[in-house]
Order: structure tokens, then sequence, then C-alpha cells
């Protein structure tokens, strides 16, 4: 059904990496990184390593039980990417698959651009003068190009949600939150956004904890709940592609375990995008995994294969802690 | 080495000298800011011993009841509801004028304006401020009322609909600005919010920003309010200088500032009943004034700390 070819997995991986191989990357003297991190110890560094200070490695936890699924479907298709803010090129011919309900990881040091690209998916750069994008985004299954010249933005936030850094529900009820985007959409039967606006609490995992101040202000809710009225909201709108813009760097270590496990669940319903500056949740949360530095992509590989095996020495040195 | 090098650099006496001249300075500054605090307090006390004086005379029941204000005729009447209908009224029409057209303002230069454009708008809009009032009394008697006598034939040449109106007019750049702050205000994360979800600027600002902004908007439309109470110039030129218990605009009336131009102009003597008269109606405008400023200070600092 798809006209374009689909990547298999080695393709994905060969299509990033031209000249590094396991083997030639590694040459130069850094451990095998798979190993250690498959063993979980701490590493024990070959005498002939002279790279680096022996800064301590992060361990990478990975879900070996879940199966790495290959793209057996594209939801969207990212060709050449460039995007600039007035003369500076701030991404640089970029080209991902983007599997059809999976979770896709964007990692990499601040300022490497992972948040600039997702921006690109849902047009926010055009609330910002003078900037401007080359290259494809392409929407299955109608091939519509997210950043084309002649697509109105808004059509195509209609279509792709976002969940932000920081919490920002309105200064609105909780009901009115999550109806936000229905009503902008025209809804005005009141039993419909009833229900649509219980399903999407539901699918935020919220519902149970709200369903008797659905009339309270969305802003007297705690942080983590907040966030996940904002993943309702996104969701009340049936999006084909959700992004996430390190949705839990402002959230304490339970309302974050509670936003991954939401973002894991929503995998089946949903394809969904996520920055995250925070490793173990990349490896936790995503099936596959992107690592961007300077507005270039390193690599594009399964995020069980980034994360105990990568191809780059760039890409190893980053999730071992050693830069960013 | 260093150490005695410091010390011939900083000598005892130079040490001292600056001590001194610090707490001189010190000492002007507190008196400065002193100077206002007192007047304001020397205002008040003055005010409240000329309305007890006034208040020896004229019982307070009578005051706040009787609804003629005639303390110069020889049947002297002291109620003041006359003047405060009159100012509400006033105000009201003012108001008509300077909540829509401030908000509208304020609207475009927060969320449509290029940056460029605000920047160059705001300064002269901020400028209508600095018209001096009296030009807008005129402006109102010579061109509002004769413009309006078309529509309405029967308007006085003194009325309450036209002094509002212009007094709305004077008040928009202000009301706009502080609206706009408010808006302002409000974190640009919130409207990326509403403009992920597929949101025109139009319905970003009307469903999420001016709600988000609301307290904001009613400290400007409160502060609005106060300055149209308290204003002089438009009122005393052109709604007419007769206290007259009414709320229709189209008739003229006194207000209370129109009041107290009027008897302080005239040679009244002093510590007469009239005299003092002025000091009671200008408690009475203190306090309707520092009402809407304490409620509109207050909104003003909530809508700051919401964020």
């Amino acid at each position: 059904m798809d006209p374009l070819p689909l990547p298999q997995k080695d393709q994905l991986v060969t299509a990033m990496e031209t000249t590094a191989k396991p083997g030639t990357a590694k040459s130069g003297g850094g451990a095998p990184i798979q190993e250690t991190a498959l063993r979980n110890e701490e590493p024990a560094r070959s005498s002939q390593s002279s790279v680096g200070p022996a800064t301590p490695r992060v361990a990478i936890a990975v879900d070996d039980t879940r199966q790495a699924r290959a793209i057996t479907s594209v939801k969207a298709q990212v060709e050449n990417l460039n995007f600039y803010y007035g003369q500076n090129r701030a991404l640089k011919n970029l080209s991902i698959p983007i599997a059809d309900k999976q979770v896709t990881a964007l990692i990499g040091p601040s300022g490497c651009g992972k948040s600039t690209f997702l921006r690109c998916f849902n047009r926010m750069h055009d609330l910002q003068p003078d900037t401007r994008y080359e290259g494809s985004i392409t929407l299955h299954p109608d091939n519509l190009n997210l950043v084309g010249s002649g697509i109105d933005p808004i059509e195509v936030r209609m279509r792709i949600g976002m969940v932000f850094q920081k919490p920002n529900p309105f200064p609105k009820t909780i009901f009115e939150n999550v109806a936000y985007g229905l009503r902008l959409r025209g809804v005005r039967s009141r039993a419909t956004l009833a229900e649509e606006v219980e399903k999407a609490l539901r699918g935020a995992a919220l519902w149970d904890e709200v369903k008797d101040r659905l009339q309270d202000s969305a802003l007297a809710l705690s942080g983590g709940q907040m966030q996940r009225l904002c993943i309702a909201r996104a969701l009340a709108t049936k999006p084909e592609i959700l992004l996430f813009d390190e949705p839990t760097s402002a959230l304490d270590p339970i309302a974050t375990a509670k936003i991954e496990e939401l973002i894991s669940t929503l995998r089946d319903q949903v394809t969904v995008l996520i920055v995250t500056h925070n490793m173990q949740q990349a490896a936790r949360v995503s099936d596959y995994t992107a690592f961007m530095y300077l507005g270039e992509l390193i690599e594009f590989d399964e995020a069980a294969k980034i994360f105990t095996n990568p191809s780059k020495k760039a890409t190893e040195d980053y999730i071992t802690g050693r830069y960013g | 080495m260093a150490a005695t090098k410091s010390e011939e650099l900083i000598s005892r006496s130079g040490l001292r000298y600056r001590k001194v001249r610090d707490r001189i300075i010190e000492t002007l500054l507190l008196a400065s800011a002193l100077v206002a605090v007192f007047t304001t307090l020397a205002i008040v006390a003055i005010l409240l011993i000329e309305s007890a004086a006034f208040f020896e005379h004229v019982s307070l029941k009578e005051f706040l009841t009787d609804t003629m204000w005639t303390p110069l005729f020889a049947d002297a009447h002291y109620g003041i509801l006359p003047l405060v209908a009159g100012t509400l009224t006033t105000t009201m029409v003012a108001l008509c004028v300077a909540v829509p057209v401030g908000t509208a303002i304020a609207i475009y230069l927060s969320e449509f304006a290029s940056h460029r454009l605000r920047e160059t708008v705001k300064p002269i809009l901020e400028l209508l401020g600095a018209v001096p009032t009296v030009v807008y009394g005129y402006f109102a008697l010579m061109a509002v009322t004769p413009l309006l006598q078309k529509i309405f034939p029967e308007l006085p040449g003194f009325n309450m609909l036209s002094a509002g109106l212009v007094i709305g007019l004077m008040i928009v750049p202000y009301v706009a600005s502080v609206s706009e702050d408010a808006m302002r205000a409000v974190p640009r994360y919130m409207r990326e919010g509403s403009y992920a979800m597929g949101a025109t600027r139009l319905q970003t600002a009307l469903r999420v920003v001016v709600p988000g902004a609301f307290s904001g908007l009613a400290a400007a439309f409160i502060l609005g309010i106060s300055r149209a109470v308290g204003e002089t110039m438009v009122v005393a030129i052109a709604a007419g200088m007769q206290p007259n218990f009414t709320f229709d605009p189209t008739e003229q009336a006194a207000t209370i500032t129109a009041y107290i131009v009027q008897v302080s102009l005239g040679d009244l003597p002093h510590g007469s009943i009239g005299y003092q008269s002025i000091f009671a109606a200008g408690l009475v405008l203190m306090l309707i004034t520092l009402f809407f400023n304490v409620i509109g200070f207050s909104l003003t600092r909530r809508f700051r700390e919401a964020y």
C-alpha cells in the first residue's frame, strides 16, 4: 500500500552510516560498548584506551523483553530537511523515517537542534518571523508535505499534536482544556464533547483523578497532572503524530514515571516523536532513536541498538556520558 | 606590600568623607520621598478637618440621601447624590468607549502587530495622554456636541454624553497600554499550546490570552474608571455645571469635580458652609477613586504573580 520502499532494519542503519561500521569505528580503542552495557557493569576499559578520563559509564537499561520491531509502516518520511533561522542553518540535511505507531526518540546535547527538528513537524517555527524550511516531511498515507510552502500550518497542526516541556494548560476548567481542540474544530454537541473528553482523559490516565472536578480550574492541578492533562488535550483531537518536547523535564521522578508509562501505552494508538535529554528515558520509552549533534543527524537506529551497540563513536561518547 | 598600598589609596579622612557624603545624600533622598508622603497625608488631613466642620452643619443623613445639591442658594440643600450620579454617568459613558476600543487595540498590538509596528504605535498612543485635558474639553464642547446634535437634535449644548465620550477617548491609551501589558504577561508557552492545537491567532487571542490576562484586563478597566471619575476639565467644560440628579447621559449635569472647580473659582468666604462643602465633595471623590485604585492595584499584583 505504501509507495515508498519500506526500509528494513539493516537498510535504516546503512542509510545513515556510510563510513562507520562497528568494528572500524571503535578501532580507536573504545571498549566494546555492547558487552559492558549488557552486563551492566562498570566498564573494564582496555589499557590501550587513551580516550578521555575514566568517566563512569552510564548504565543504560534497555528493556530487553521488548521486541525491537522493524519499521513495517512509515508514518512520515523526513527527506533532506534543512531549517534556517534567518541565515543560520539550524538543521542540516536530516533524513529519517518515522515509524507508524511506534515511539521515536530524538536525543543529543543541548543546542543540537532536536527541539528545532521536532517543531518542524507541526510548523511551530512559522510563529517566528524569518524562518525557512527546505526539503520535505511527507506524512503518509496522503503524502502531505508538512513543511511544504503551500501547506497551511493550521492544517498541519490540526493533524499533529504536541506536548510541551512546561505543562501549559489554559486558564480554563479541566473539561474546557480537553474540549479546546474539539471546540476549535466546531464540535458543539454537549454529549459528544463530554464523551470525547472522558475518552481523552482516560487515555491520558487522568480520568480517575479528575472525574469529580472537571469544572475546577486546570491550574489547580499538580505538575504531573497538568502534563497528563496536556496529553489528554492533545489526544482529544486524535492526532496522527504526537510530539513530546522534553515532557518530563519539569516534573518529579514519580510524575515522570507515570508520563513514561503513558507514552509507552500510547504507542498502540498514535505515532510518537519525543525529544528528551534523558537517555535512560529514551532507552525506556523509544523503539527507534535518532542521535543529533550540531544540527546534523549522527545516527538513527533501533533504540536497543543505539543504546547497546551504536555504530558511531560520537553516539557512544554521548550515551556513555562523555559529553553533552 | 599590598596592605600598605591600599591603606595609602584609601586614607582614613577620605573614608570618613565618603561616609558622611553618603549619609547626607541618603537623608536628602529620604526627605524628598517624605515630601510626597506628607503632602498626601496633609491633603487627607485637611479634607477630613474641613469636612468635619461641614458635617457640623449638615447631617450625614441629609448629605447621603437628599437629592438636591444647592449649597450656594438661599434654599440650601446638601445632598451629594446628584453629583455622584453625574460622576457615575459620565464614567459609564466613558467606559462604554474605553473598554471595547482599549481592549481591541491591546489585542491587536499584543497578538497581531509585528514587533516593529508595536514599538511604533505604542509611543504614539501614549502621546495621546500628553494632550492637555482642557483641549479635550473644548473638543467635546465644540466638535463632539455639534456632531451629536445632528443625530439627536434635542441634545442640549452641555451634556454628559459628549463629555463621557471624550473622556472615554482620553483614557483609551491608558486602558490599551495596561491591557497590552497584561496580555504580554501571558507566557508564550500558553499561546504555543493553543497554536499547537490548530487555533488561529484570533482564536488564541480570544480563547486563551484574554482569559489568561483577565485579572490584568480587569485592573486596566478599574484604573480607567478611577481616571474617568477624577477627570475634571472635560466635564467642567462640556457637561454643564448644574447639579442634576439623573442617570440620563443626554442631559446636562455637574460631577463632583466640576462642582469643586466651579466653587473654587468663585470668591466664597473662607470658613463658610459653601467653602466647606467642596471639601466634603472632595472627600467623597477621594474615597471613590481610592476604592477603585485599591481594587485595581490588587488585581494588577495578582496578574503579575499568576505566572
